[in-house]
C-alpha cells in the first residue's frame, strides 16, 4: 500500500496527503503566497500615501486595497503560516508520529485555502471587500456590491479550517505526548501552540457569530444590525473584538514559543525560568479574553466599562514582562551564536517591547481617545505584529527549514534579509507613531498638504521598500537553497535541544522509528550531555499503522466553496439558489462518504523502517 | 537625598520629552500641542505613560546590549557549553512586582481622567444652565452638521464655539459610523448610527490664537470613499463674540442684491433647496436635512470641507463634486448645470454671509 501511494504524482500526494508534514509545506506555500499578496497591497497603499493629494489609489478602491490587506494578512497569511509551523514542529516535538485527526488536519488546510481563493476572487467580480478587516456593520451593509459578501462567506469558510486546526492540536497535544513528555516537560512551542488552540477555540465561534449575523442581514434579508429595525451595529464590535483581540495572542503566543525555542538554542543554555515562562504563557492567554473592549474606548460605553477594560489591559503587560526577561536571561551567561534565526529573535526584543509600551500607551483609556483611530495606533499594532509575529515566522522558517526540507538556507542572504527587513520595519513604521500623534487619522485614502504629514509618509514609504527588497531576497534564498542547498543533518544546527532535531531532516513519514521516552525538559539535549548519540526507545522496532491519504478533504472545501458562490449571487440570479444548494450537497456528500467507508489505514513494516533508518545513521 | 534625585530626574526626563514633543506638527492640529482642558489632561496622561514607558524601555535596552555583547560567542569557544541555569525566584519577583508598581502609578491617574472626561452632567440638567452651550454634532457621508438646540440654529461644516468654557457635545450620525476628533482640543469620539454619545470640550483661547483662529477636525472612522476627505474646521470665538454670532444667526436671511446672483438664486430655489437650507432657522426634522446648511456659505474658510474657499473651487465642485469628494452624497442629484448657471450659483452662493 505504501509503495502504491509513492508512485502517484506529486500534485496528487500533496492533494490528498494526511501527513502533518506535508501539510505543513502546504500551509507555508499557501501562506507564503498570500503574503506576497497582502505585502503587495501594502506597498500600493504606502505609494499611494508617499505624498499629499495622490492619485495613485483613490477612494473606493484605496479602501479595497486597505480592507483586503489587512484581512490577507491575519487571516490568509499569519495564521496559515502560524499552522504551518505547528504542524511542521509540535507532532515531532512531543514524540508522535503525527496529529490525532490527520484526515481533520488536511480539512483545514483547505478549508483555510479555498476561504482565501474565494475571498480574493472578490477582486476579479466586481470589487473587494471595502470596510476595514474590522468590517464595523454600518458601513459594511451600506457597502454596494459584493466586496463584503465576499468577505462574509470567505472568512467563514476559512474560519471553520482554522477552528479545525485548532481543535485537532489541542487533541494532540493532550492525548499524544510520548511517554515521560509530561505537561511541564513540553517544549515552549508545543505550549505556546497549546494555548493558542484553546484560544481559537474560543475566539472563533463569536467571530463565526457575527458573520452569519451579517451574512443574514446581507443575503437573506436580517435584521441584526438595522437600528431601525431593532438590530444593533455595536453587537458587531464586540463580537468582532471578542474574537478580534484573543487573535492577537493567537498569533503572538506561538512567536513567543518560536523565540524561546531560538534563544534556548543559540544560546546554548536552557529556558530561563521554564515554569514562569509556562504561566505567564496561559496567564496571557487568559487575560487575553478579558480586554476586547479597548478597541472600543471611544464607541461610548461609558467610563466604568473603559476604566475596567483600560486595568485590565494593562495587567497583560505584567506576564508579557516576565517573558521578555527570561529570554533576556536566557541568554544571560550564555554561548550566543548569532545565526539568522537568532538574529531575529535578537531585534524582537527590542522592537516588540516597543509595540508592547505602546500597547500600554492606548491601555490608557483617557488617553486612548487622541490616539485610537490614528496613525499611533496603526504604528503600535504593526510593531506587535510586524515586530512580533512575522519577525518570528521568518525567524522560524530559517530555524526548521532544514527540518522541513532537509536543506540549510544560505545563512548569508538569510541575513541580508534580516537587516533588510529590519531596518525597513523601523523606517516605515516608527515615524507613524508621530503622524498619529500629529493628528493623521487611519484610513485615509489621502491627506492635504500643510498638515505636516509629508514627511513622515514619505520615510514610511521608503521603509516599505525596504522591506519588499528583503521579501524578495528571502525568495532568491528559498530558490538557491531548493536547486543546490547544502544538505542538512538531523540535527541541522548542531545545537537542537528537542526532539524534532532527533529525526532525519527532512523526518521519515513515521516520524519516529520508535517512540521515543522522553526524560526531562529538552529531551535531545539530556540525552546528548550525557553522551548518547539518538533518543532512548520507549517501545520495540514495530510495525508503524499510518493513515490513508484521500482526496474528500478537498472535495468537501470544493464543494462550501462552490456553494459560497451560489448563496452570494442567489438574490440577483435564479441559478444562485441550485448552485448553492449544488455546493452543498458535494460537501455533505463526501462527509457521508467519509462516514460509510471504512478506512483502517496501512501499515509499514518493520523492515521497511529498518532499511530506511539505516540510510539515516549513515 | 536619594528620592530628591529621583525626582529630578523624573522632571527632566519629562521636559526633555515635553520640548521634543512639541515640536511635531501643528498647532491646529497636533495632539501634543495641546489646546484645553481635555487635550491638556490628555496630554499629561502621555507624558506620564511615556515616562515610564521610556524607562522600561531603557532599562531592557541596557540588559539586552550588555547581554548581546558580554555573551556572544568567541573564536575558540564554539565547543562551550554554559551552565544550565533553571531560573531566579527573586529574579522573577523583581521583575513581576516592579511592573505592576509601575502600571499602578499610571492607572490611577488613568481611571480619575477617564471619569472627569465623562462628566456631563451640565448638559442633562433638568433645567440647563442658561450659559451652557450644547451642540448636537450630526455626522454624515461626509459631511458635518452643528446644531445649537438652545439658540434655535443650525450650521454646517464649521464648528463655532466660545472659548475658556466647557462645551458639550450630543453625537450621532445620520448613515455610517463615523467619529468626531478635534485632535489639537480633545480625544474623539465615535458617532454611532444607534445611539447618542455625550462628552465635552475646552477652546482654549490663547492656543487659538496661537493656531490662527482655526483648528482642523476630522473624522476618525473609516465610513466610504471620501472618509480622508471629511475635514471639518472649529472656530472658537471669545464668549462676548460668540454670543453675537448667535444673535446674527437667528436672524439671517439671504439678501440678494446682485441681478446675477439673483439669477442664482433663482436656480437654487429649484434645484438645490430640496437638500440645502440657506436660513440657519431650518426646522424641517433631521431626516429632511440631508445636505450641508448653506446660510453662512460665504463666511467659511473651505468648500465641502477641503477645497480653499474661492470661486473658483467652488465652481469645480459645483461642475463635478466627485471629482473633488468621491462617492459623495450631491453628484448626480441636480442635473446638468450650464457654465452661466454655475457663475450665477456662485455668485450667489459667495454671497451667503451672516458676517
Ligand atoms: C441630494 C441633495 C443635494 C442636492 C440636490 C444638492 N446638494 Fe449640494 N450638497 C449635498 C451634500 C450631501 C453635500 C455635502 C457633500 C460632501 O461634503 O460630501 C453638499 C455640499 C454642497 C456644497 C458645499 C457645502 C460646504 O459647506 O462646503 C455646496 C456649495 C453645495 N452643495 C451646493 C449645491 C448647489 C448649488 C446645488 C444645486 C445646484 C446643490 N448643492 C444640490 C447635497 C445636495
Ligand atoms: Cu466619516
Amino acid at each position: 500500500m505504501s509503495t502504491v501511494a509513492r508512485k502517484k504524482s506529486v500534485i496528487w500526494d500533496y492533494l490528498t496527503t494526511v501527513d502533518h508534514k506535508k501539510i505543513a509545506i502546504l500551509y507555508l506555500i499557501a501562506g507564503g503566497f498570500f503574503f506576497l499578496v497582502g505585502g503587495l497591497e501594502a506597498l500600493f497603499i504606502r505609494i499611494q500615501l508617499a505624498k499629499p493629494n495622490n492619485d495613485f489609489l483613490v477612494g473606493g478602491l484605496y479602501n479595497q486595497v486597505l480592507t483586503m490587506h489587512g484581512t490577507t494578512m491575519i487571516f490568509l497569511a499569519a495564521m496559515p503560516l502560524i499552522f504551518a509551523m505547528m504542524n511542521a514542529v509540535v507532532p515531532i516535538q512531543i514524540g508522535a508520529r503525527d496529529v490525532a485527526f490527520p484526515f481533520l488536519n488536511a480539512l483545514g488546510f483547505w478549508l483555510f485555502f479555498f476561504g482565501g481563493v474565494f475571498l480574493n476572487c472578490s477582486w476579479f467580480l466586481g470589487g473587494a471587500p471595502d470596510a476595514g478587516w474590522t468590517s464595523y456593520a454600518s458601513l459594511s451593509l451600506e457597502s454596494p456590491g459584493h466586496g463584503i459578501d465576499f468577505y462574509v462567506l470567505g472568512l467563514q469558510i476559512s474560519g471553520f479550517g482554522t477552528l479545525m486546526g485548532g481543535i485537532n492540536f489541542l487533541v494532540t497535544i493532550i492525548n499524544m505526548r510520548a511517554p515521560g513528555m509530561t505537561y511541564m516537560r513540553m517544549p515552549m512551542f508545543t505550549w505556546a501552540s497549546f494555548v493558542t488552540s484553546a484560544l481559537i477555540l474560543f475566539a472563533f465561534p463569536p467571530l463565526t457569530v457575527g458573520l452569519v449575523f451579517m451574512m443574514m442581514d446581507r443575503l437573506f434579508g436580517g435584521n441584526f444590525f438595522h437600528p431601525a429595525q431593532g438590530g444593533n451595529t455595536i453587537i458587531w464590535e464586540h463580537l468582532f473584538w471578542i474574537f478580534g483581540h484573543p487573535e492577537v495572542y493567537i498569533l503572538v503566543l506561538p512567536a513567543f514559543g518560536i523565540f524561546s525555542e531560538i534563544f534556548a538554542t543559540f544560546s546554548k543554555k536552557r529556558l530561563f525560568g521554564y515554569s514562569s515562562m509556562v504561566f505567564a504563557t496561559v496567564l496571557i492567554g487568559f487575560l487575553g479574553f478579558m480586554v476586547w473592549a479597548h478597541h472600543m474606548f471611544t464607541t461610548g460605553m461609558g467610563p466604568i466599562a473603559n476604566a475596567i477594560f483600560a486595568v485590565a489591559t494593562m495587567a497583560i503587560a505584567v506576564p508579557t514582562g516576565i517573558k521578555i526577561f527570561n529570554w533576556l536571561f536566557t541568554m544571560w551567561g550564555g554561548n550566543i551564536r548569532f545565526t539568522t534565526p537568532m538574529l531575529y529573535a535578537v531585534a524582537f526584543i527590542p522592537s516588540f517591547v516597543m509595540g508592547g509600551v505602546t500597547g500600554v500607551m492606548n491601555a490608557a483609556a483617557a488617553a486612548d481617545y487622541q490616539y485610537h483611530d490614528s496613525y499611533f495606533v496603526v504604528a503600535h499594532f504593526h510593531y506587535v505584529i510586524v515586530g512580533g509575529v512575522v519577525f518570528a515566522l521568518l525567524a522560524g522558517v530559517h530555524y526548521w527549514w532544514p527540518k522541513m526540507f532537509g536543506k540549510m538556507l544560505n545563512e548569508a542572504l538569510g541575513k541580508t534579509t534580516f537587516w533588510l527587513f529590519l531596518i525597513g520595519f523601523h523606517l516605515t513604521f516608527f515615524i507613524q507613531h508621530f503622524l498619529g500623534l500629529m493628528g493623521m487619522p487611519r484610513r485615509v485614502f489621502t491627506y492635504l498638504p500643510g498638515q505636516g504629514f509629508e514627511t513622515g509618509n514619505l520615510i514610511s514609504t521608503v521603509g516599505a521598500f525596504f522591506m519588499a527588497a528583503a521579501t524578495i531576497i528571502l525568495l532568491v534564498n528559498v530558490i538557491i537553497t531548493t536547486a543546490k542547498g547544502k544538505k542538512a543533518e538531523a540535527d541541522a544546527w548542531g545545537v537542537g535541544r528537542t526532539l524534532e532535531w532527533a529525526v532525519a531532516s527532512p523526518p521519515p513519514e513515521y516520524n519516529f522509528a520508535q517512540t521515543p521516552l522522553v526524560r526531562g525538559l529538552d529531551a535531545l539535549w539530556i540525552e546528548k550531555m550525557e553522551g548518547k548519540k539518538g533518543l532512548t526507545p520507549a517501545e520495540p522496532l514495530g510495525d508503524i499503522h499510518m493513515p490513508n491519504s484521500s482526496i474528500l478533504p478537498f472535495v468537501i472545501s470544493l464543494g462550501l466553496f462552490i456553494a459560497a458562490f451560489g448563496f452570494m449571487y442567489h438574490n440577483q440570479h435564479s441559478w444562485g439558489l441550485f448552485v448553492g444548494i449544488g455546493g452543498l450537497l458535494i460537501t455533505l456528500g463526501s462527509m457521508f462518504l467519509r462516514s460509510v467507508i471504512d478506512d483502517h489505514g496501512f501499515h509499514i513494516h518493520k523492515e521497511e523502517i529498518m532499511e530506511a533508518e539505516k540510510g539515516v545513521k549513515a | 537625598m536619594k528620592k530628591w534625585l529621583l525626582n529630578w530626574r523624573l522632571f527632566s526626563l519629562f521636559s526633555v520629552m515635553a520640548l521634543l514633543l512639541a515640536g511635531c506638527g501643528k498647532p491646529f492640529l497636533s495632539t501634543l500641542q495641546p489646546a484645553g482642558e481635555v487635550a491638556d489632561m490628555q496630554y499629561s496622561l502621555m507624558l506620564l505613560s511615556t515616562a515610564i514607558m521610556v524607562l522600561v524601555i531603557v532599562v531592557v535596552t541596557i540588559i539586552f546590549v550588555y547581554v548581546v555583547i558580554r555573551f556572544r560567542q568567541r573564536k575558540g569557544e564554539e565547543k562551550k557549553i554554559p551552565k544550565q541555569v533553571e531560573g531566579s525566584h527573586t529574579l522573577e519577583i523583581i521583575w513581576t512586582v516592579i511592573p505592576i508598581i509601575l502600571l499602578l502609578i499610571l492607572a490611577v491617574p488613568t481611571v480619575s481622567a477617564t471619569f472627569k472626561l465623562s462628566d456631563v452632567k451640565p448638559m442633562n440638567k433638568e433645567k440647563r444652565d442658561k450659559h451652557t452651550v450644547v451642540v448636537n454634532v450630526r455626522a454624515n457621508l461626509y459631511w458635518w452638521e452643528f446644531e445649537y438646540p438652545d439658540y434655535g440654529i443650525i450650521t454646517s461644516q464649521e464648528l463655532v464655539v466660545p472659548t475658556n468654557e466647557r462645551v458639550y457635545f450630543n453625537l450621532k450620525a445620520s448613515d455610517v459610523k463615523h467619529s468626531f476628533w478635534i485632535p489639537a482640543v480633545g480625544g474623539k469620539m465615535d458617532t454611532n448610527t444607534d445611539n447618542k454619545n455625550q462628552f465635552w470640550l475646552e477652546f482654549d483661547q490663547k492656543a487659538a490664537d496661537k493656531a490662527g483662529g482655526i483648528f482642523y477636525g476630522k473624522c476618525a472612522e473609516l465610513c466610504g470613499p471620501s472618509h480622508a476627505l471629511m475635514d471639518f474646521k472649529v472656530k472658537p470665538l471669545p464668549r462676548k463674540e460668540f454670543d453675537q454670532w448667535v444673535e446674527k444667526m437667528k436672524n439671517a436671511k439671504p439678501v440678494v442684491t446682485d441681478s446675477v446672483a439673483k439669477e442664482g438664486e433663482a436656480i437654487f430655489n429649484k434645484s438645490c433647496i430640496g437638500c440645502h437650507a440657506v436660513t440657519p432657522v431650518d426646522k424641517r426634522p433631521e431626516q429632511a436635512r440631508t445636505a450641508p446648511n448653506l446660510a453662512n456659505f460665504g463666511d467659511r474658510t473651505r468648500i465641502a470641507g477641503i477645497l480653499e474657499h474661492n470661486e473658483e473651487n467652488l465652481k469645480k465642485w459645483l461642475k463635478d463634486p466627485n471629482s473633488v469628494k468621491p462617492g459623495n452624497k450631491m453628484a448626480g442629484t441636480y442635473g446638468n448645470l450650464t457654465d452661466d448657471q454655475i457663475n450665477a450659483l456662485t455668485k450667489y452662493l459667495m454671497s451667503l454671509k451672516v458676517e
